[in-house]
């Protein structure tokens, strides 16, 4: 762990089994993180889905849909909605966007990770988690390229290998780790705020 | 994926704007930055000064890049409820003018024009409709005013049509051509296709019903402002409008001079 290093937002990047892995690093999170927490989940654009909802009731951090234009808070998990790609402003606000699919998927890990890399540059951590697609590898290379942080799920916890088996290839990660050691690191993060 | 300077890319879009009167200042710069990186590696360009260079020198180069920033994806009848909203909550208020004047702004390959004509259609008020659609997308517009879609979509679109209340029989509104579908010319026969810059370009008529949809994402806050600035001016009175699912008139000064049809469907009406 770097502790010279002061981080201004973590990015988070899940497909298929995230909601669980997702519920059980984030339940821990207190309501005053320091941070902001963004999240991309792979969803299917189905109006009803809930997963703001279902995680909201497992965790005390607040999670909410990321809105248009919206200025980022600490203490708050933002997560991407159905059907568009979430990116991080200059400005520290979300922009959408209708763009194509990416890697089968909107919103698409790569899309938030780059936007979050070109703005917060080496005060960033990039995670990704369990999944079964190779979404993220190229974003999170961009983040460590940067100079952020970067941690990948380790493929033998994982329920779905793929993700951070790919993501671990394009990095060259070595912090590979397990959910709790993840959950370790944002709680004892160090913060500029 | 390349890591453009955003004081690089802003001094680009100026002289952009001065060397061809397209004005992308106000875009989202994030999502500029990923279109100008997605260009650069399709073209295999280097460096963000060749890039620059090229844009400025080549109009030919400069109008690719265009199209590479006017993304045209879209679907026809795209959030099937927003579309059982307007059948339900709209097409009553347009069946009370003798005279329907429509205008679809960004309507990039005409999908979202088919699907209002068959709203228009099924309520019986096409015959005196017209529907205005634009885009600054050129190419867009070409495939738009052919109404040539592709077939394999048709599924897709046809369980959309019916989660938005459509009742009749789907493909009766086109005709297969190889792996292409032809949409009626019953259909196509009062829409006028034109090219318009929301960013820049006037009022050009007046309407009961202005249709922009996901274009404001693509604009920053004070670019969002100016565009619902002249879509008001462009509506009459108790005129409606029906932005995306996830735009709103937030960063609108008029926004008190509307009030909500339906607010989850993002449709409002002009009250002020
Ligand atoms: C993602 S598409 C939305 C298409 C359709 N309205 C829908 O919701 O499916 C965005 C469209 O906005 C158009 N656009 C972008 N900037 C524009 C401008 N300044 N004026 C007019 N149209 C613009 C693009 O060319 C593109 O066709």
């Amino acid at each position: 762990m770097n502790a010279a290093n002061t981080y201004e937002a973590i990015v988070i990047g899940t497909s298929a089994g995230g909601l669980i892995a997702l519920a059980s690093i984030l339940k821990g999170i207190p309501h005053n993180y320091p941070l902001p927490i963004i999240v991309v989940q792979h969803r299917a654009k189905d109006p009803k889905d809930l997963l703001e909802e279902v995680l909201q009731s497992k965790c005390v951090i607040p999670i909410r849909q990321a809105n248009e234009k919206e200025s980022i808070q600490k203490g708050t998990v933002y997560i991407a909605p159905p059907d568009y790609h979430l990116l991080i402003e200059n400005d520290r606000t979300f922009s959408l966007s209708s763009d194509e699919l990416i890697q089968y998927s909107r919103p698409s890990i790569d899309v938030l990770f780059e936007s979050a890399a070109a703005v917060y540059r080496n005060k960033l951590v990039g995670i990704i988690l369990t999944g079964a697609n190779h979404d993220g590898a190229s974003g999170l290379a961009l983040i460590k390229k940067l100079g952020g942080f970067t941690i990948v799920q380790d493929p033998l916890e994982a329920t779905f290998p793929i993700m951070p088996e790919a993501a671990i290839q394009s990095t060259q990660t070595t912090h590979i780790w397990n959910l709790s050691a993840i959950q370790h690191f944002i709680l004892h993060i160090h913060s500029d705020q | 994926m390349n890591d453009v300077d955003g004081k690089e890319l802003k001094s680009l879009l100026e002289s952009i704007r001065f060397a061809y009167g397209y004005d992308f200042t106000d875009y989202s710069e994030a999502s500029v930055k990923r279109r100008v990186a997605l260009y650069m590696s399709n073209k295999k360009i280097k460096s963000f000064s060749d890039f620059s260079n090229t844009i400025l020198k080549e109009e030919k180069a400069f109008e690719e890049f265009v199209q590479e920033l006017s993304v045209t994806v879209t679907e026809m009848f795209r959030d099937p409820l927003f579309y059982k909203s307007l059948r339900e909550h709209v097409m009553k208020r347009l069946a009370t003018y003798p005279f329907i004047k429509i205008w679809v702004a960004g309507c990039a390959t005409g999908e979202e024009v088919y699907s209002i004509a068959i709203l228009l259609k099924e309520a019986n008020l096409l015959d005196r409709s017209v529907i205005y659609a634009t885009d600054i997308n050129q190419h867009s517009l070409m495939i738009a005013k052919e109404g040539l879609f592709s077939i394999e979509r048709m599924k897709e679109y046809t369980s959309n049509y019916q989660k938005s209340g459509g009742k009749e029989s789907f493909s009766d509104y086109y005709i297969s051509k190889y792996n292409s579908v032809l949409f009626d010319k019953s259909l196509r026969k009062n829409m006028v296709f034109s090219s318009h810059n929301l960013a820049g370009d006037k009022s050009f008529n007046e309407f009961q019903l202005i249709l922009c949809r996901n274009v404001l994402i693509y604009f920053n806050q004070h670019l969002q402002n100016r565009v619902i600035n002249l879509f008001h001016e462009s509506l009459c009175p108790f005129g409606i409008l029906a932005l995306g699912n996830k735009e709103s008139l937030l960063f609108s000064e008029k926004r008190i001079c509307f009030d909500d049809i339906d607010k989850k469907e993002k449709i409002f009406i002009k009250t002020k």
